[in-house]
């Protein structure tokens, strides 16, 4: 077949030649061997090797008889009871970021906080995490965070800023006292807050949210009676519409969403169930890649299709395209056939558009299945009018003092650079953030509060369910609580331990319970009920408002990167930075998103410039009045007249080299663009923007064709839902068809062969004669012997319909192995560093945005039991061990890259560089001015010390978490007993908000893994390229899509036995 | 017959093992209880037989107390004894500046009728002559390879001689014969002693780097400590557990020095070292070494005022203690993964395996090279405790062929032990 049915970018469906050169080299740029070049090309190079040969051989000499330094063994002066030193101590706390909540056990070693896991008993999130959550223990140990309390940016003691405070609050007299912060939903909090307002009467306290949900609040209270936002249960829905809500992603709490989303979605061949998600967006969201069905609109046209999908329901038609039109009357006719099993969300902040999609709910009996007040989600309490209020009285210069909690308006807000010039002459401004960012430098007076992992206290995010939060390690500098640093100021000494403690002992009544509390971090694990709720909304007038939104030529999304998320304040994660964009592969850096169509006209198309090669296009983009210019990223899917930029970007250089590398700034701010609606409430989306081309280029960091395997093989086996039903098996009878005729070759010349193995095999393998094929295809397939594993065999199942590509697998990865960032200019060359790579797939044709289909497949290392690294390593650093796991030595890897060069799946990672000062010369360390902070020696202390931290010239890759498994064997052997079943985590698997991934031990028939292999989802099983027999160890589940038309495998049916091509 | 015999006489060995470590955890027993073994574990760290230590000496201890029953009451809750207004129990408590001592619930009255036998039939030690068995070993090796250098020298000379011989008869039979003779070829241009000379010089050459480089190993390292502690007093004469200082070695990868306070849980008490004259110590220069200073040098890291017999603290109430810093002996690279516990626990390893005769030892050497090949070989070597630990249920495979009678045993090189990930990761 001669097109691509699965692509990862244009380049590889159109192959260019250059793409083709590049997809067949063993490396993606030149050697740099920039300085050896001399020495290649050098007349006397004889003469010059033995130089450079004698240098080496001494410089070896050098090292290697070097004197052993004398090493210190330091034992505690007086040793916590409850720590020992190697072993790991897990605590139950609350990862918080603004009004965000989520609880996690927080895994610390000798102290100190290394690894973030979901809290497995919460009955919210059921132990889901995401990117930012696995990413958060780097925020601790971040070097830019502000060491000491400054006043005027010198340094001051508390007991000054005390004095300066309390001094300047009495001088305030009547002037107005504003306390600005993001969502609160800490009850701790919000009482030192009032304790400081009772002090301070004319202090008030005013709550927004960078990204805003206002206006959904304020929908929700003229709908319901209540402003806030409900519980959502996904998983109780069999139809699910989101109208631009990236709701896997971004929207509210995506690991709740993303738990619930997928757990509605566990499908096999015993239960065929599955909810019907469909999307309607501008740009390509990660929730619409994972869609059923997916349809690109306007931005401008949501309230339009929110009021046509109610009147379809009634029968009514909508007069938009005609696309819309008819996925209207579809998507109308599903939500009637599934009343009270079926949910509307949309992501506009607009309340009359909300007011709709409330009043939808409401017709299909939402209210109290799937949508519920009983229960409210208080990450978002965000209020834009009280707001607009501030901003207004700051810019009358009635504001006499104003106090900033975890939030940065200055950047965050359209209007900030005003705010940031009224500040200066405000009497008193103080800033409880952690750096100097934007609005810290602007304030008077800078109180650090703590970081999460540092403080004691609780949340709310859900109401009833309250979360608490313990310090897992001492203040890393003179920072303090805010909470204790408001009542100091209220007359209130108490320290913030007490405060919370005393609160939380008298309301959940004693000590007893309170340790309980704080030991499990949660007050109920009941499960959340579901209650109904009068719609009260006034739909006629939200409808009104809504036909007279006028959409303009091109429209302009603002969103939030997956990766940053929270409106951008996490721009000085390098390791967030670094992870590439679920959906465009780029990291690093912010850029125009814009569909393949647009670009083409605009003069910026596929060309082998534009999409192999790293410059881009810049453009400059027009809208609210503010005018930026970004290099122009095409992805497939995006409406032709829609555009999107993430926020977080354009940074000060106060908030860290990852944010602002080199003196450069990295891309543009774009929350100027944000504005204001009809109601007064933020609006992320622009509808009249005005593009234009310039002449200039910029190179963006794009993994996307980083490591992409030369395949005209079958990679991933998608099916749709209805062809799934009728044939469950079809998958695993054309693998069957395929591998079955080595069943015969028992009796020929290799029957020897395989009778001698197999018998080993035999006692541990699936012994039905369903699956002989499998085992004749293991053992009569190759020479090589085959392995045997006696006790453990370790297998992993990728389950592709429930992955969402959300990334946090990445990054758990990354926190757990020590894995390098490697700054941009190297992710360039492609010597990015992470373990696991999402491969992200699209399906259709380019030019039509509503055929895209995207698939997400994360590739680690297979572990293949007939390895071809192995085989060609010269010293043997890659070898096979009895429990099925591919071993890399590092301290043998003599760096010949044999290996990375002959796998099949490209997942091998060489160290072209001294990420880490791991190597034993000194200053050899590679630097860039974005990623140098990983250095650091309190950034360094976020590395796990049971994983070798790399050197310059060897190869790594995903082990397992051998690390894990080595700590979960010697539990069961220290207690005498076999392993259970799930008592090795791996990193990966644990971080998964949607349990894509299961692992454990394949030999025992009572594991996870072995059902699902052989028993569950029998016949959705594959191996990635299994037919040029590596007899990977990790197995995928085909992709399951609840549609009509796969755009990926149209010519299905034309070629019967063949698999989908990728 | 042998062989079977040696093999019961090792399984025996497991099983005392086995017995001792169930002791060590207080569970039920099935064989008698081994009191010395019960002394040491629970006891030996405050307790002596016949020296008073933090308590009171125990030899006798049958014929001071009230009556058998009180001891019983007594160990498992002395605090209880004290409350309920017992006399003897009140006076001892004053005696020692009350002291309070551990409480033991979990010790069967049989385990303590054990520990109270084996303390009053203790007789103290005959003091063994200090052996050094790396020297002995030394001059062992030393003699035979004399008479090995002494053997070659004359062989070869013999070879010369009878080559020489050779050479002048096959050449008069040359002349008989009126054949040519071969050309005498000078000794240094022969083909032959070229080549085997270039041999030895590379194999030499080889022998002499590998040896110099070393690798970082560090066998016999013996650096002087900040406190010149003596593991033969505190191990090998007054019988301190190991597992008492070095608690790590069970739960974790790290041994783990322990911190000032466990040495002050017997220190508060023992403020002299009063055994100079049986056991003087000696440091490395042939200098004695005063013991009670060493003891002093303890008081001021652990922040202890011998005098008022209290911890010095700050305003906060905080003990203001420092931590020792002890040279580290026994160094492993970075890339190595050990774990203790492993050992110690599920491996049953015996501490002096790897350290050597430690409570024989009054500063601690390195007593192996702990090289890879070291481990390696162990591992080769070392048995797993296959049958009694049912996490190696799972290799029925094993099990089956002990049960036909193919296999005796399982290595740990036979359940992965020589894999790379073991250890390296």
């Amino acid at each position: 077949m001669s097109k691509k049915q699965y692509w990862k970018g244009l380049e590889e469906l159109n192959p260019t030649t250059e793409f083709k050169q590049k997809a067949s080299n063993e490396f993606a740029e030149e050697l740099p061997m920039g300085d050896f070049e001399s020495l290649a090309t050098a007349p006397a190079s004889r003469r010059d090797f033995l130089k450079y040969l004698g240098f080496s051989t001494a410089a070896a000499t050098l090292v290697a008889s070097c004197e052993m330094p004398v090493r210190k063994a330091i034992p505690y002066a007086i040793k916590p009871e409850n720590v020992t030193p190697g072993v790991p101590l897990m605590y139950a706390s609350t990862f918080m970021d603004a009004g965000e909540a989520v609880p996690v056990l927080v895994k610390t070693r000798e102290g100190r906080p290394i690894k973030i896991e979901g809290n497995p008993d919460s009955p919210i999130t059921k132990g889901g995490t995401t990117a930012r959550i696995q990413g958060s223990v780097l925020n601790l140990y971040d070097a830019t965070r502000l060491k000491f309390p400054q006043i005027d940016k010198k340094e001051a003691t508390w007991e000054a800023v005390d004095k300066l405070v309390t001094t300047a609050l009495a001088g305030l007299g009547g002037s107005s006292l504003y306390l600005v912060s993001s969502t609160v939903n800490s009850e701790t909090t919000l009482n030192a807050i009032s304790q400081f307002q009772a002090k301070y009467p004319t202090a008030k306290h005013v709550m927004y949210d960078a990204v805003s949900y206002s206006g959904m609040l304020d929908a929700n209270l003229s709908s319901f009676g209540k402003r806030a936002i409900p519980t959502y249960r996904f998983d109780n829905a069999k139809t699910i519409v989101s109208i631009g809500a990236d709701f896997l992603g971004t929207w509210l709490t995506p690991e709740v969403n993303a738990k619930q989303y997928a757990y509605g979605r566990k499908i096999s061949a015993k239960n065929l169930n599955m909810s019907k998600h469909y999307q309607l967006e501008g740009m390509m969201s990660l929730t619409g890649s994972s869609a059923d069905e997916r349809y690109t609109c306007k931005p401008s046209q949501y309230g339009a299709i929110a009021v046509g999908i109610l009147n379809a329901l009634n029968g009514g038609s909508a007069s938009l395209t005609p696309t819309l039109n008819e996925a209207i009357k579809k998507i109308a006719a599903d939500l009637n056939a599934h009343k009270g099993n079926a949910l509307v969300v949309c992501g506009s902040n607009d309340a009359s558009v909300q007011t709709i999609v409330n009043a939808i709910n409401n017709a299909i009996g939402a209210i109290g299945t799937t949508v519920s007040f009983a229960t409210t989600n208080n990450s978002k309490k965000g209020n834009d009018t009280e707001m607009n209020a501030f901003v207004d009285a700051l810019k009358g210069g009635q504001v006499g003092g104003v106090l900033f909690f975890d939030c940065n308006p200055v950047y965050e807000l359209a209007n900030g650079k005003m705010i940031g010039e009224k500040l200066a002459s405000v009497k008193l401004s103080v800033s409880f953030n952690d750096r100097m960012d934007e609005t810290t430098q602007l304030c008077k007076v800078a109180a650090p509060s703590n970081h999460w992992l540092e403080s004691w206290g609780d949340a709310e995010a859900f109401s009833g369910y309250t979360t608490f939060i313990q310090p897992t390690i001492n203040p890393l500098f003179k920072t303090r609580a805010f909470e204790e640093s408001l009542m100091h100021w209220a007359g209130n000494t108490v320290s913030h331990y007490d405060f919370v403690k005393n609160y939380w002992m008298s309301k959940l009544g004693g000590q007893v319970a309170f340790d309980t509390a704080i030991q499990t971090g949660l007050v109920t694990t009941n499960e959340v009920t579901m209650a109904s709720a009068a719609f009260i909304g006034n739909v006629a007038d939200a409808t009104s408002k809504i036909a007279a939104i006028k959409g303009g030529k091109y429209e302009l999304v603002i969103y939030e990167k997956v990766g940053i998320g929270r409106g951008g304040a996490w721009s000085n994660n390098p390791w967030l930075q670094e992870m590439p964009d679920p959906i465009t592969k780029c990291t690093w850096d912010n850029y125009v998103i814009m569909s393949p169509n647009k670009a083409k006209e605009l003069g910026a198309e596929h060309t082998d410039l534009n999409e192999v090669e790293r410059p881009k296009h810049v453009f400059s983009i027009k809208a609210n009045g503010v005018e930026v210019k970004l290099p122009v990223l095409v992805v497939p899917g995006m409406h032709d007249e829609v555009v999107a930029i993430a926020v977080g970007y354009g940074r000060d250089k106060g908030v860290g080299k990852a944010a602002y590398a080199k003196d450069v700034k990295m891309g543009e701010n774009v929350y100027p663009m944000v504005s204001k609606d009809a109601n007064g409430n933020a609006s992320f989306y622009a509808y009249n923007v005005e593009i234009a081309t310039t002449k200039e280029m910029y190179p963006l960091a794009i993994t996307q064709t980083h490591h992409t395997y030369q395949a005209d093989r079958p990679i991933i086996h998608e099916f749709t839902f209805d062809e799934f039903k009728k044939n469950p098996a079809e998958l695993y009878d054309e693998r069957k068809h395929e591998f079955e005729h080595f069943t015969h070759s028992f009796d020929a010349p290799h029957g020897e062969h395989g009778a001698a193995h197999g018998a080993a095999a035999v006692a541990h393998e699936p012994s039905k004669a369903d699956d002989d094929w499998q085992k004749a295809y293991r053992e009569n397939g190759t020479l090589y012997p085959n392995h045997e594993a006696l006790g453990m065999k370790w297998g992993m199942s990728i389950d592709l319909s429930s992955c969402i590509g959300c990334g946090a697998c990445t990054i758990a990865c990354q926190a757990e192995n020590n894995v390098s960032v490697v700054g941009k200019d190297q992710v360039m060359k492609a010597h990015d560093m992470h373990w696991i790579r999402i491969d992200r797939y699209f399906a259709g044709d380019p030019s039509k945005p509503d055929s895209i289909q995207t698939l997400f497949q994360p590739m680690i290392c297979q572990h293949c039991d007939n390895a071809p690294c192995e085989n060609v390593c010269p010293v043997n650093a890659s070898n096979h061990s009895s429990e099925g796991i591919n071993q890399m030595a590092y301290n043998r890897c003599i760096g010949t890259r044999y290996c990375a060069n002959n796998c099949p799946y490209k997942v091998r990672r060489f160290n072209w560089r001294d990420w880490n000062e791991a190597d034993c010369f000194e200053d050899n360390v590679f630097e860039d001015g974005r990623r140098d902070d990983m250095n650091d020696n309190i950034t360094r202390m976020v590395l796990n010390p049971d994983v070798t931290v790399r050197s310059r010239g060897v190869m790594e890759k995903c082990s397992f978490c051998v690390q894990r498994l080595v700590g979960a064997k010697a539990t069961a052997k220290k207690e005498g007993r076999t392993m259970r079943d799930g008592e090795a985590k791996v990193a990966c698997q644990q971080s998964c908000p949607t349990d894509a991934i299961v692992f454990g031990n394949v030999n025992d028939r009572e594991s996870n893994i072995f059902k699902i292999r052989y028993e569950e989802q029998k016949e959705r099983v594959f191996h990635v390229l299994e037919e040029i027999h590596t007899l990977p160890n990790v197995n995928y589940l085909s992709k399951i899509r609840n549609t009509n038309v796969l755009s990926g495998a149209h010519h299905k049916e034309e070629e019967k036995h063949e698999s989908v091509k990728a | 017959m042998l062989s079977y015999l040696q093999h019961m006489v090792k399984d025996l060995k497991g099983y005392a093992l086995i017995v001792v470590f169930i002791l060590l955890n207080s569970f039920q027993t099935f064989a008698a209880p081994d009191g010395k073994a019960l002394f040491q574990a629970n006891c030996a760290s405050c307790h002596n037989p016949l020296k008073d230590a933090t308590g009171p000496a125990l030899k006798g201890v049958t014929g001071r107390v009230p009556n058998k029953e009180w001891i019983y009451k007594w160990i498992k809750n002395s605090a209880a004894v004290i409350a309920s207004g017992d006399k003897y129990a009140n006076d001892l408590y004053n005696k020692w500046n009350k002291t309070a001592m551990t409480a033991f619930p979990s010790l069967s009255n049989e385990e303590i009728d054990a520990i109270v036998k084996y303390v009053d039939d203790y007789q103290a030690p005959v003091t063994a002559t200090a052996q050094t068995p790396a020297a002995g070993e030394s001059k062992d090796s030393g003699d035979n390879t004399l008479l090995y250098a002494i053997l070659s020298i004359v062989l070869l000379i013999a070879i010369f001689v009878l080559t020489q011989v050779n050479k002048v008869l096959s050449r008069s039979t040359n002349v008989k014969a009126g054949l040519p003779s071969p050309k005498d070829v000078p000794f240094l241009r022969n083909k032959v002693v070229l080549a085997i000379l270039a041999i030895i010089a590379v194999v030499g050459i080889g022998i002499w780097m590998t040896n110099g480089a070393d690798l970082g190993r560090q066998k016999n390292y013996m650096p002087e400590q900040p406190i010149f502690y003596s593991h033969k007093v505190h191990a090998g004469i007054n019988q301190i557990n190991c597992l008492y200082c070095h608690s790590g070695a069970e739960k974790g990868k790290h041994a783990m020095i322990p911190s000032t306070n466990v040495c002050m849980n017997c220190h508060k008490q023992i403020n002299e070292y009063t055994g100079a004259e049986t056991h003087p110590l000696v440091n490395l220069e042939g200098k004695k070494v005063d013991g009670t200073a060493e003891i002093k040098k303890l008081y001021d890291y652990a922040g202890w005022d011998p005098v008022k017999k209290d911890y010095k603290r700050n305003a906060a109430g905080e003990i203001q203690a420092k931590p020792i810093e002890w040279v580290k002996i026994h160094n492993l690279p970075d890339h190595v993964y050990f774990n203790h516990s492993l050992h110690v626990v599920s491996g049953k390893v015996a501490c002096q395996r790897c350290h050597g005769g430690i409570q024989e030892m009054d500063e601690v050497y390195q007593f192996t090279d702990l090289s890879m090949g070291w481990c390696i070989n162990c591992h080769r070597e070392t048995k797993v405790q296959f049958v009694d630990n049912n996490y190696y249920s799972i290799f029925q495979k094993y099990h089956d062929e002990i049960k036909e009678g193919k296999r005796e045993d399982v290595k740990v090189s036979d359940i992965g032990g020589l894999e790379c990930q073991k250890c390296h990761y």
